[in-house]
């Protein structure tokens, strides 16, 4: 049966032919496949007339072998390996009959229909093997479509997240800007509450050197008569009043110059430098701003100022404007509280603030030497609702415009974050509340 | 005539005794000084008969110049009862109500002037 390996040679260059149609190969193998079907036609029709069966077996099975050799080791051909070695079994298959045919004739005539029957399955057993593996590249193919399909679509949902995460990029440097100009909205709304309160400050001082001016120039006058009478004792207690007065006007120009800078520092933007400085001096100076900051809001506003300054309180290392800020908050805070308590209690209510100052030699936390800064006041406390809120950026107790709600969360960031200290607040609703601020020395 | 000044500024004592210096060497007026509402009122306890005027400050730490003036008014009301200034760095309306209400004799504005208040002196003790 030499007729099954030329048919399968044949449709093999025909297959083969038909599946590089509309490739690149087609130019290079178009007419080297026609030649190996044109073959494998001549090749039976030649083996037919010529030889016996079993000689053009062997012959159909070498040729069948020959070609599918040759193309498998063409590269071009590499993906149709599963279908060239389906060839095999049926080369295979024709050599056996032939040999068979050939050197045990007799039971080769007693079995021959089963080397037919091998021969034809394994014939057929080509088209299945096609066929599977055309299944089998069917579902490759849907796997690889799928693939694609995947690939496009977490390219398309890497480019959206890429534009999500520069939005947010965006959000968070616009978030950033809008920071920086509440911070400096919430140094230029204290420093509004102080106007009133430097005001005042300044004006005392300022009453103090024109007053004593003037009364030294009419000192003068005096003086000159009590000369002239010959008045020398009175002459001298007068130029002793007089260098008395010089001494208050430049004390008390001194004075009017020291709020003016702290006003100056104040407004600035902090320099960030720590530098050695002298609480208590801070302390005394804010503490008088805040309170008559809120007596120029409110002219019935009154309230008992205490301060107890340990007077051998280290030097503390700090940005002093920053800390002198805190501080003002602090101060701003519990007159508030006192002149909220005294509008709904009124009558007996003493508001009181009182503000101290003592020497740690080791803070609780770290250890370390350290000052601590206590502002107590009797208002009206802290609702234990809102005591864990307090301390979070906008939050505020105060009608609508007249707080920031960023006064204690700069003081946190301030003590906490760039000082290394601790804020604790000590508050009974209606009794009165007590921030105490630690600081390390250095 | 006995003057009590109120203020919670020291400077303010000497800055009145230069200012009545004439007046005091001339034995025309005598002053006193206390720093606070409280400090007034324990001074007025003993002398309430002798003061003629009091110059008292509003703002003061503790206890205000108003209610200092509602304790006087209270408390000394034995005539003839003193005349009572105030005096305020805050001349606003409010102040000047209150201060008036309480039964104040005059409201004068800081920085005092001092020639005015003598022309008022000379008024008292006609």
């Amino acid at each position: 049966m030499h007729f099954f390996p030329f048919l399968a040679a044949f449709l093999l260059a025909l297959r083969l032919n038909k599946a590089i149609k509309f490739t690149a190969l087609r130019a290079k193998w178009r007419w080297p496949l026609w030649g190996i079907a044109a073959l494998a036609i001549g090749g039976f029709i030649l083996c037919d007339d010529n030889f016996e069966d079993r000689v053009s077996c062997i012959i159909a099975a070498a040729y069948l072998l020959g070609t599918i050799e040759y193309l498998k080791r063409q590269d071009d051909f590499k993906s149709f390996s599963i279908l060239l070695t389906a060839h095999l079994p049926l080369v295979a298959a024709a050599l056996i009959n032939g040999l068979a045919e050939l050197f045990v004739k007799n039971f080769y005539n007693n079995y021959g229909s089963f080397f037919v029957s091998a021969e034809v399955a394994a014939f057929v057993w080509i088209f299945i093997r096609v066929a599977t593996s055309k299944k089998q590249q069917q579902v490759i193919k849907r796997i690889s479509e799928r693939k694609d399909e995947l690939e496009a679509m977490v390219a398309a949902r890497t480019a959206e997240l890429t534009n999500q995460r520069n939005a947010l990029e965006e959000t968070v440097k616009e978030l950033k800007a809008t920071q920086a100009q509440l911070i400096q909205q919430e140094k230029l709304a204290s420093l509004g509450e102080l106007t009133a309160g430097i005001a005042h400050e300044i004006q005392n001082p300022l009453n103090f050197v024109n007053n004593f001016s003037e009364v030294s120039m009419e000192l003068i006058d005096e003086m000159e008569a009590e000369i002239a009478k010959g008045d020398m004792e009175e002459a001298n207690a007068i130029a002793a009043d007089i260098k008395q007065n010089l001494e208050k006007i430049r004390h008390h120009g001194k004075r009017a110059d020291g709020i003016v800078k702290g006003m100056l520092q104040h407004s600035r933007a902090s320099s960030n430098v720590k530098e050695p400085t002298n609480l208590n001096t801070i302390a005394d100076e804010y503490f008088r701003l805040a309170y008559h900051g809120l007596r120029a809001k409110d002219k019935s506003f009154n309230a008992e100022l205490v301060s107890n300054f340990d007077e051998h309180l280290p030097l503390v290392n700090m940005v002093s404007q920053d800390v002198g800020r805190v501080l003002l908050n602090m101060f701003t805070n519990a007159f508030y509280a006192v002149h909220q308590k005294q509008k709904t209690i009124g009558g007996d209510f003493k508001p009181r603030v009182e503000v101290s100052t003592k020497s740690v030699p080791a803070l609780p936390s770290g250890g370390k030497a350290g000052v601590e800064i206590i502002v107590r006041d009797n208002g009206t406390g802290i609702p234990d609702a809102i005591k864990d809120k307090i301390m979070q950026p906008f939050f505020t107790t105060k009608p609508a415009g007249e707080g920031t709600g960023l006064g204690l969360s700069l003081s946190y960031d301030i003590i906490v974050k760039a000082h290394k200290g601790t804020i604790n607040i000590n508050s009974k609703e209606g009794e009165g509340s007590e921030f105490i601020i630690t600081l390390p020395v250095n | 005539m006995k003057i009590l000044v109120v203020d919670d500024e020291e400077d303010v004592q000497p800055l009145f005794l230069q200012r009545f210096r004439k007046e005091i060497r001339n034995n025309e007026v005598e002053l006193d000084f206390a720093h606070s509402g409280e400090e007034a009122l324990e001074y007025l306890k003993e002398k309430h008969s002798e003061v003629v005027l009091i110059l008292s400050d509003i703002n003061m730490p503790g206890m205000s110049g108003i209610e200092l003036l509602g304790h006087i008014r209270e408390d000394f009301p034995t005539p003839p009862p003193p005349v009572v200034m105030m005096v305020t760095a805050y001349g606003d309306e409010e102040n000047y109500k209150q201060a008036m209400e309480k039964g104040a004799n005059d409201f004068l504005t800081k920085p005092l002037d001092f020639n005015l208040l003598k022309e008022k002196l000379k008024t008292i003790s006609e």
